[in-house]
């Protein structure tokens, strides 16, 4: 069928077992691959949770080099940074449709008690993922967090899938994108899901607020050199819930605040937390159309924008929680489904292991 | 020697149309007209106001520069020479009013604002909720909570918060500077509109007792009418270290003026000259500033937040750097067109620098320091549009401040007169008749109009930008592009040139 729309707005899909139950990476794809015209082939990834059990207290560090140099470099930075527990290279399958992939390698690393004296483990891990991209030449980190990782590049996201071998992995969060590029061009390490730590986020829209939620992590030490508004979200989740504490709830809450309107009608608890998060984290409200879903390591949040000007269906099934740009995204892996909605603009979707799930 | 200085302005009088009703004679506050069987202009007198041709109900006058008040001259400009004449004949310091008007570059009007277009929808104001509310104080750097998620509680108590509906606050404008009815005016609309009004270093005056939650109040060097009372009847409490259009200089209010309101209101004794000088003569170091700021939170019980006003100057990021960190709340830098009442001249034009780089300037170093949360920015000196609000939250404000623009809502014609105390519209004036001319409900009205229009103004180019929450411009420089700047002035307001995208 011939259509003269331009399909555009990008991709998202992610799925959820509370129960911690490991799914495997063919679902995603055949997730994201429903939606194949909301992307244009260049960009598409998945983050994955639980899928390095045997070093589930180590960071994998998944890398992208684009030479040989920038490698070599990169493991002499590591070997002064890190214990490196083991290497090698990510597995992946050449096919058509992926075309010019950098060096793909992961680390496993942890970090030697000496180099804590003054930071925090997290701190340390952060600040050597900054430093790699400020200043080793042609290394990006794609991701760093412990027991989930990034895997992603320049293509559809249903060719990445295949190309990383995802079949190959089990996982309780999947999340995946498909990219229709506007701001930046396709390249890898600019394909979503944008990471730091076990954050992740797959993001469609633009974030017009970018700019000042740039300026505000700045003043936290956050380095953002990426050119792209979706590196906001995850450092933005990290600052919020990792260093100032926030309960994920509230931290969403801050992104996508309620209007004043419905501020003041709140009762008189909620109205006075709903007040202080945008008095004191007015620079971390996200604006611009987005849906997005954000990945960490004891949950999934789905979050819209304020006027929902981009597409965000949820639903559920047994212990499984999905959410995706379409319900057709959702259905064609889940037909039977007890629960679908559509989140109201604004209002957040949590999904969250079950305390004893490791 | 008089030096017969010829009449800037010639005031033209059609006496075919004149029916002699002498509304002009009555209308001239500066002695300009005469009646002698018909109506006679000293043109040297006028200045402009244009009260007279406001109000000749036969549209008999006209008021044209004079074009041959001195031959043209670049370098010898006709006021450079006049103020020269006018020197050689009096040996004083030239004294006026209002702010700097000469031909400075207005970088505002060199920066461009961003709008969305296919990938990021513009939003539509009239149908979406476009917010301007925005809060004056002191911020946490973080929230702390207590509680389950089901029973979250705040633990973190916030310093006091002044809450605007629109980002627009009228400037400090001292009762004895203009009349009780243009603060009155101000008051009324500061309060319909959600808004402040400032009372400038004149004291309060008792009229305005029912406003007191949506007026600044000010602590001048002169310390004039301040007490706990005063200090604790408003919503914030500023300290004035300088002001625009006349950094490191004081205030003058002439003996004159100061009649018996004026008198109780600041008090001080009837007809004695009100001086407040540049310095406070206990300040003389941030240390000592620090101590009024605590002993200024302590008499109002920790309850309001303070602000130090200061004007833009070369080093002005790290004062104000060390004014957050003595425990200011907000910072009010105003720039070098700032109006005034009276200030010599060469200072008005010549001391201090533009808003727009001050305020770049002060935003970047409290971000670099970590403590931009820790103080609002509040900037003034020649806000003129809604525009500029716009520009300045873009390059950091979290509000601005009109003085000159709300008087011109009032009726001001920018005469720059406003030291002579004889304003034709009843604004910077004590003298009763001239008072009486403005009502303060209708300057009320005019101001809250301004106030509506520049904030519908403000929705529609936020609405143009994609977002509908005046945080989300706060700061966001890159919704901005300069336009004929040169690479230094973009460096430092932060900006990229036109033509660059993201
Ligand atoms: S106000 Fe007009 S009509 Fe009346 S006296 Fe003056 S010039 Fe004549
Ligand atoms: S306030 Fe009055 S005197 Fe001052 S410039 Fe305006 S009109 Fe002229």
């Amino acid at each position: 069928m011939k259509s003269d729309g331009i399909p555009s707005g990008c991709a998202i899909s992610g799925l959820m077992s509370e129960d911690g139950r490991r799914i495997g990476g063919k679902v995603i794809i055949r997730s994201i691959a429903c939606m194949h015209d909301r992307s244009n082939g260049l960009g598409g990834g998945f983050a994955a949770y639980g899928i390095y059990p045997k070093r589930k207290d180590m960071y994998a560090f998944h890398m992208m080099f684009d030479n040989m140099q920038a490698k070599e470099n990169t493991e002499e930075f590591f070997k002064d940074h890190f214990n490196v527990d083991k290497d090698e290279a990510i597995p992946t399958q050449r096919q058509n449709g992926v075309s010019n992939p950098p060096i793909l390698w992961r680390y496993f690393l942890e970090v030697p008690e000496n180099k804590l004296e003054f930071l925090s483990e997290r701190d340390y891990v952060t600040k050597t993922v900054m430093k790699i991209h400020s200043e080793i030449d042609g290394a990006f980190v794609a991701s760093s967090g412990m027991n989930m990782g990034a895997f992603k590049g320049v293509g559809y996201p249903e060719d990445i899938g295949s190309f990383y071998k995802l079949e190959d992995y089990s996982a309780y969060i999947w999340t995946s994108h498909g990219r229709f590029p506007t701001n930046t061009p396709g390249w890898w390490g600019g394909a979503h899901p944008f990471t730091l730590l076990d954050w992740s986020v797959v993001h469609n829209g633009e974030i017009s607020s970018y700019g000042i939620n740039k300026r505000y992590l700045e003043m936290f030490g956050y380095k953002l050199e990426l050119r792209t508004d979706t590196e906001v979200i995850a450092y933005m989740f990290d600052l919020l819930v990792r260093k100032h504490k926030l309960p994920v709830e509230k931290a969403a809450e801050a992104l996508a605040a309620p209007f004043w309107k419905d501020i003041d009608r709140m009762e008189s608890q909620k109205k006075k937390i709903a007040i202080a998060l945008r008095q004191v984290y007015g620079s971390t409200l996200l604006n611009g159309p987005f849906s997005i879903i954000i990945g960490h390591n004891r949950g999934m949040i789905g979050l819209n924008d304020r006027i929902k000007l981009r597409p965000m269906t949820a639903a559920r099934k047994d212990d499984m929680l999905y959410m995706a740009s379409e319900e057709s995204a959702i259905r064609e892996i889940a037909p039977d489904l007890d629960e679908v909605w559509s989140p109201m603009a604004g209002t957040p979707v949590f999904g969250t292991l079950k305390a004893e799930v490791e | 020697m008089e030096s017969q200085l010829p009449a800037e302005f010639i005031v033209n009088i059609n006496h075919e149309r004149c029916r002699k009703c002498k509304r002009c004679v009555i209308n001239c506050s500066f002695s300009a007209i005469e009646f002698k069987d018909k109506v006679t202009a000293n043109n040297r007198q006028c200045v402009a106001c244009h009260r007279c041709a406001t109000f000749c109900p036969e549209n008999a006058i006209t008021i044209i520069h004079n074009p041959l008040d001195y031959k043209d001259g670049y370098n010898w400009s006709p006021e450079i020479r006049k103020n020269i004449l006018k020197q050689a004949e009096s040996g004083g310091i030239i004294l006026t009013g209002m702010g700097n008007p000469r031909p400075y570059p207005i970088y505002w009007d060199h920066m461009l604002i961003d709008a969305c277009q296919v990938t990021n929808p513009s939003i539509d104001p009239l149908r979406e909720p476009m917010e301007l509310r925005t809060y004056l104080g002191a911020k946490p750097e973080a929230l702390e909570f207590e509680g389950d998620i089901d029973n979250i509680s705040l633990k973190t108590e916030l310093a006091p918060q002044v809450k605007l509906d629109i980002p627009i606050v009228f400037a400090a404008m001292s009762y004895g500077a203009i009349s009780l009815n243009a603060h009155k005016a101000l008051a009324m609309a500061a309060k319909r509109m959600g808004t402040l009004m400032n009372t400038g270093e004149g004291g309060l005056h008792e009229d305005l007792a029912g406003y007191t939650d949506r007026i600044i109040v000010q602590v001048a060097s002169g310390r004039f009418g301040v007490t706990s009372k005063y200090l604790n009847n408003s919503a914030l409490v500023e300290i004035k270290i300088g002001q625009g259009a006349k950094p490191g200089i004081g205030g003058h209010l002439p003996g004159e003026k100061v009649g018996e309101d004026i008198s109780k209101t600041r008090m001080i004794p009837v007809g004695t000259d009100a001086l407040s000088p540049a310095p406070h003569h206990d300040i003389y170091s941030i240390e000592d500033l620090s101590q009024l700021i605590y002993a200024i939170k302590e008499t109002t019980d920790y309850k309001k937040p303070v602000s130090v006003k200061i004007a833009a100057v070369h080093n002005v990021a790290a004062i104000a750097s060390g004014i957050v960190r003595a425990g200011a709340d907000i910072v009010m830098i105003d720039g070098f067109r700032g109006g005034t009442g009276a200030a010599p001249m060469v200072i008005r034009d010549h001391v201090g620098i533009p808003i727009e780089l001050a305020l770049a300037a002060v935003d970047d170093r409290l971000r670099q320091e970590g403590i931009r949360n820790r103080a609002s920015i509040l900037v003034g000196g020649s806000i003129r549009q809604s525009a500029d609000v716009v520009k300045a939250i873009a390059l950091g404000a979290d509000a601005c401040v009109i003085g000159t623009a709300s008087l011109i809502a009032m009726g001001c014609r920018v005469c720059q007169k406003c030291y002579t105390g004889n304003c034709a519209w009843g604004i910077a004036t004590q003298k009763p008749e001239l008072v009486r001319r403005l009502n303060p409900e209708v300057g009320a009205d005019r101001l809250c109009n301004l106030l509506t229009a520049w904030g519908h103004e403000i929705q529609e180019v936020l609405g143009s930008l994609g977002i509908n929450a005046i945080e989300s411009l706060r700061g966001s420089r890159e919704r901005l592009r300069g336009v004929g700047l040169s690479q230094e002035t973009l460096d430092i307001l932060g900006i990229k040139h036109a033509g660059i995208g993201q």
